[in-house]
C-alpha cells in the first residue's frame, strides 16, 4: 500500500504545481484582454479622470507582476483576497456560489451516475436487442440537443403545462433543504440527461469489450448466469475506464454548467466567473479558476486511484 | 336592453380595472353605448380603485452582475437602479410620471444670481431607515460624494459645473455652478445623484444600503437577489403599497417570460420585442410600453476624414431606411428618429414642421456625396450587440440600401467585451445608444455641446454652443422653446450623429398588478418606481 501512498503524494504535488501554472495563465490571460475593470464597471461613462481615480483606489496603477505575487502571497496565508469590484471578501461570496453549484453537481450526479451504470449494464447484457438501441437512441439524442434547449424543453412541459416544477430555481441560503431540493430538480435533471449517454456508452463498451475474453467465456461455460457474469467477472475489469468517464462527467457537472446556471437563473459558480470575467475582476476569476482546476485535479485522481485499486497490476508499470 | 348594456358596461370596466384596456378605448367604447357623458367618470370608478396595500412583488429585472455594488455613484444598469433609486433611496428631485419636475427630499428650490447660485430647502421629519433624520449634512455630503478628484461616480460629469456646496443651517443647502443652468434641479433627478446617510467626516455611508426609500434592505446578494421590505415611517403620502419587493436577476429572455407565466414572478422587464406578441396572447398577462427617449445612434467623428465634410455626413443619413429599421430592429416597438435626440418624452420637441422628417433618399445621398467631391464611397460600420441589440443585422441592411447612392457600407462586427472602451468613440463610424434625458438641456450637454466629454463624435458647432449656454440661462419658456427648436435644426442639418430610432421599452405583468394610468416614460418600469407605485388587487 505503501507505493499507492507515493503515488498519491506524488500526484498532489503535480497538482499544486498544476494549481499555480494555471493561476499565471490567467493572470497573464486576463491582462491580455482588451480594457480593464475600471472601463468595464464604469462602461459608456468611463472619462479618463474616473478611470484614473478608480484605477488608483483599486491599485491598479501598480505593475501587473507585483499584483500578482501580492495575490500568490495572500494565497499561502489563505486569503483569497477581495473583489475589486464590490470589496467583498471573495471567500465569504464564492463559499455560497460553490456550495450551490456543489448541490446542483452532486443531485445531477445522483440521478446520472448510478441511471448511467445500471443502463450501462443492462444494455451490455441485452446488447443489439431492441432495448439497448433505444437507450442508445434516446441518450445519444439528449445529449446531441444543446443544454439550453433541453432546458426549455423539460420547463416547457413539467413547468409551464404540467405546473409541476418551478421555472426558475429562486433559491436561497436560508431555503429549507426540502425546499432547496425541489427547486433544483428541473436544472438537475437537464444536467443529467445531457451526461447520461457519455457514461451510458462507456460502461457499455468496455463490459463488451471484455465479454470476449477467455475468462469469461469460462465463467459462462461454468453456467453462471449472464447477469452475474457481468456484475461480479466482468465489471470489475472494467471499473478503469468507467471511473475515468464518470470523473470527467463529475468535473463537467461542476465547471461547465453556465448555460444551465442561465436558463435557470440558478446562482452558481459559473455566472459568477462570467460576470467577473466580463467586468475583468482579476481576483476573483483567480479564485474561480483555482476552484474548477482543483476540482478537475482531485477527481482525476481519484479515478486513477480507482483504477489502480481496481486493477493493481498498474501499481507495476513495466 | 338595460342588463345587456350593464353588463358590457361591467365587462369594460373589469378590463380597465386589469390594465388591459387604455382609457381612450374604454371611453370611445362607453361613448358608442350612448354613455358619452358619463365616461370619463366611469373610468375613473374603475381605474383608480383605491390602492391596496400588501403582498410581495417580485419583479425579474436584467442589468445586474456580482459585481454591482451599493454605490450610487457606480449604477450602471437597471438591477441596481431598479434596487437603489427606486426602492431604498430619494433624490432631492422627481420627475413625475407626467413628466414634470417634482419636489422629493427637497421640499422647494431656488435659482439666483442667473442660475448659478441654487437653494434647496430640505424636507423636514423625514428619518433614513436607521432611525437618523435627514439633514442638510447628508445632502451636502451625498452630493460631494461625486465630486473631487478621486470620486469615480459615473455622475461627476452631470455634475461638472457644481463649484461648491454648502450647509446652510440645518435644513439648507446652497449649491455654486460655475456657470448659470436653468435645468439644474432637473439634474438632480439623475439615478446617481441619491440622498445617504452622512458618517459626519464628509464622507456617506453607501455601504449599508441605508436610506429614505419606500423599501430598506434585508437581503442583497449581488448580481443574483435582492429582498426588501417597507419602510413603515415612509414620508411620501398614497406610495408603497407593497409589504415586500424581491428583485431577481434573470439575464435570459426566455426564462424572464417563462417565470412570469408560471407564476413566479409578478412584473418583468425587457420582454424580447420578437416576443412580445406573443407573450400578450397568453391568459393572465398583460404586456405594456414605456414610450420615452431610449434611442440608438450611429455617430461619425468629425475629427477624421470623409466625416469632417457635412455633405458626408448628410449622405449617411439619407442613406438608411429607417421604416425597415423599425420593423425589423424594433419590431414595430418604437418611432422613427429624425436625427434628433430630442424625444418623446421631452417637452420642446421640435414638431413635423419646424423640422420635417428625413427619409431614405440615395438621389439627395448621391448629391451630397458629389458636392463633397465622391463619386464613391468605402465606410466601415463598426458594431456590436452591445452598442445596440440588432446593430449587425441593421448594418447589413444599410449596407443594402446603401449601394445605389454609391456608398459601400462594410459591417465589422466587434467584440462585446470593451466595446466602450475601444470601438465608441474611436471607431470613425460605429453603433450605439441612449437612454435619453428629461430636458433638453441636459441631453445637448451631456452628449452634443463641444466641451461634454461623451460629445462622441467630436462635433464642435459654435452657434449650437452658443444657444446651448443661452438656453441654459432663459427662464421663459417660448424663447426656451424657440432655442431649443433651432438647437435640433443645427444638429439635424449639421450634426454628426445619425438616429434612426427611439425605442420603446416593452414590459409585462401578471393581471393582479395594478398601476396609475399615467406611467413615467424616463426609465423602464414605471420609471423605475414600479416597488413604491404599484400594487396589488
Amino acid at each position: 500500500m505503501s507505493s499507492l501512498t507515493r503515488i498519491i503524494l506524488q500526484r498532489l504535488g503535480l497538482g499544486f504545481l498544476t494549481l499555480f501554472a494555471v493561476s499565471l495563465i490567467i493572470a497573464f490571460v486576463v491582462e491580455l484582454l482588451p480594457g480593464d475593470i475600471t472601463q468595464a464597471m464604469l462602461g459608456q461613462s468611463a472619462t479618463p479622470e474616473t478611470v484614473a481615480a478608480f484605477r488608483k483606489e483599486i491599485g491598479l496603477d501598480r505593475p501587473a507582476h507585483i499584483r500578482y505575487f501580492e495575490w500568490l502571497g495572500g494565497i499561502f496565508k489563505g486569503d483569497l483576497g477581495q473583489s475589486l469590484a464590490s470589496k467583498r471578501d471573495i471567500s465569504e461570496f464564492v463559499g455560497t456560489r460553490l456550495s450551490n453549484t456543489l448541490f446542483l453537481g452532486g443531485l445531477a450526479a445522483a440521478f446520472a451516475v448510478p441511471l448511467a451504470l445500471l443502463l450501462g449494464l443492462l444494455a451490455a447484457l441485452y446488447r443489439n436487442s431492441i432495448f439497448d438501441r433505444i437507450v442508445n437512441l434516446t441518450t445519444l439524442t439528449s445529449i446531441s440537443f444543446p443544454e439550453f434547449f433541453v432546458a426549455y424543453i423539460l420547463i416547457l412541459f413539467l413547468s409551464v403545462k404540467a405546473g409541476i416544477f418551478p421555472g426558475i430555481s429562486n433559491v436561497s441560503t436560508n431555503l429549507a433543504f426540502g425546499d432547496q431540493l425541489f427547486r433544483t430538480i428541473l436544472p438537475a435533471l437537464t444536467l443529467t440527461l445531457v451526461v447520461l449517454a457519455h457514461m451510458l456508452r462507456m460502461t457499455r463498451a468496455a463490459i463488451i469489450n471484455l465479454l470476449s475474453s477467455p475468462y469469461i467465456e469460462m465463467a459462462r461455460l461454468k453456467g453462471t448466469r449472464p447477469f452475474r457474469v457481468i456484475v461480479y467477472h466482468a465489471l470489475p475489469n472494467a471499473w478503469g475506464p468507467i471511473v475515468n468517464v464518470i470523473a470527467l462527467n463529475l468535473a463537467y457537472l461542476v465547471v461547465g454548467v453556465v448555460v444551465v446556471e442561465v436558463v435557470f437563473v440558478y446562482p452558481g459558480l459559473g455566472q459568477l466567473l462570467v460576470d467577473s470575467v466580463a467586468k475583468r475582476d482579476l481576483p476573483v476569476v483567480q479564485a474561480c479558476a483555482i476552484i474548477f482546476a482543483a476540482v478537475y485535479i482531485l477527481l482525476n485522481l481519484l479515478a486513477d486511484i480507482v483504477s489502480i485499486v481496481s486493477n493493481p497490476r498498474l501499481l507495476h508499470p513495466r | 336592453m338595460y342588463s345587456r348594456q350593464q353588463k358590457e358596461l361591467d365587462r369594460l370596466q373589469t378590463k380597465v380595472a386589469k390594465g388591459s384596456m387604455s382609457r381612450r378605448e374604454f371611453l370611445s367604447r362607453v361613448s358608442a353605448m350612448g354613455l358619452g357623458a358619463m365616461a370619463p367618470g366611469l373610468y375613473m370608478q374603475s381605474a383608480m380603485a383605491a390602492p391596496k396595500q400588501g403582498g410581495r412583488f417580485r419583479q425579474g429585472v436584467t442589468g445586474g452582475a456580482t459585481s454591482d455594488v451599493l454605490d450610487p455613484g457606480q449604477i450602471l444598469d437597471h438591477y441596481m437602479l431598479n434596487v437603489q433609486f427606486g426602492q431604498l433611496r430619494n433624490n432631492l428631485t422627481e420627475v413625475a410620471p407626467s413628466g414634470e419636475l417634482v419636489p422629493e427630499l427637497a421640499e422647494s428650490w431656488e435659482g439666483s444670481n442667473g442660475a448659478k447660485t441654487w437653494n434647496f430647502k430640505v424636507r423636514q421629519g423625514v428619518e433614513f431607515h436607521n432611525g437618523k433624520s435627514l439633514t442638510s449634512e447628508d445632502v451636502v455630503d451625498s452630493l460631494n460624494h461625486h465630486l473631487g478628484e478621486d470620486s469615480k461616480s459615473a455622475a461627476k460629469g452631470q455634475l461638472g459645473a457644481v463649484t461648491s456646496v454648502k450647509a446652510d443651517g440645518k435644513y439648507g443647502v446652497v449649491v455654486e455652478l460655475s456657470g448659470g443652468d436653468a435645468d439644474f434641479p432637473f439634474i438632480l433627478t439623475d439615478y446617481h445623484i441619491l440622498i445617504c446617510p452622512s458618517n459626519g467626516d464628509g464622507t456617506v455611508d453607501w455601504q449599508s444600503g441605508t436610506g429614505t426609500g419606500g423599501f430598506s434592505l434585508v437581503e442583497h446578494e449581488p448580481g443574483v437577489r435582492t429582498l426588501t421590505k417597507a419602510n413603515p415611517n415612509y414620508w411620501k403620502p398614497n406610495r408603497r403599497f407593497f409589504d415586500e419587493v424581491e428583485t431577481l436577476q434573470i439575464a435570459d429572455s426566455s426564462a424572464r417570460e417563462n417565470a412570469l407565466r408560471t407564476g413566479e414572478l409578478d412584473a418583468m422587464n425587457n420582454v424580447a420585442p420578437k416576443t412580445a406578441d406573443l407573450l400578450k396572447r397568453q391568459p393572465g398577462i398583460v404586456v405594456d410600453v414605456t414610450k420615452g427617449n431610449k434611442q440608438i445612434t450611429l455617430p461619425m467623428l468629425t475629427n477624421v476624414a470623409p466625416f469632417d465634410n457635412n455633405d458626408v455626413r448628410t449622405a449617411m443619413k439619407y442613406i438608411i431606411d429607417r421604416e425597415q429599421w423599425l420593423q425589423v430592429v424594433a419590431r414595430g416597438y418604437g418611432e422613427l428618429g429624425n436625427d434628433n435626440p430630442i424625444g418623446p418624452a421631452n417637452v420642446y420637441r421640435a414638431t413635423t414642421d419646424e423640422l420635417p422628417q428625413r427619409g431614405y433618399d440615395p438621389d439627395k445621398a448621391k448629391y451630397h456625396l458629389k458636392k463633397a467631391g465622391f463619386d464613391s464611397l468605402n465606410v466601415k460600420f463598426h458594431a456590436a450587440e452591445t452598442g445596440f441589440g440588432g446593430s449587425i443585422d441593421a448594418g447589413q441592411m444599410m449596407a443594402e440600401t446603401a449601394r445605389p447612392a454609391g456608398i459601400n457600407v462594410e459591417v465589422v462586427r466587434e467584440p462585446d467585451d470593451g466595446y466602450w472602451s475601444n470601438v465608441w468613440m474611436k471607431k470613425p463610424f460605429s453603433a450605439c445608444y441612449w437612454s435619453g434625458r428629461p430636458t433638453e438641456n441636459m441631453m445637448f450637454s451631456t452628449v452634443y455641446w463641444g466641451e461634454a466629454a461623451w460629445n462622441d463624435t467630436y462635433w464642435k458647432n459654435a452657434q449650437f454652443d452658443d444657444l446651448l449656454l443661452q438656453g441654459r440661462v432663459e427662464t421663459d419658456s417660448t424663447k426656451r422653446r424657440a432655442i431649443y427648436v433651432e438647437m435640433q435644426q443645427i444638429v439635424h442639418n449639421d450634426g454628426a450623429t445619425v438616429l434612426p430610432l427611439f425605442l420603446q421599452d416593452i414590459f409585462a405583468t401578471n393581471d393582479k398588478v395594478r398601476h396609475p394610468e399615467v406611467i413615467g416614460g424616463n426609465w423602464e418600469l414605471d420609471g423605475c418606481k414600479a416597488a413604491e407605485r404599484w400594487w396589488f388587487a
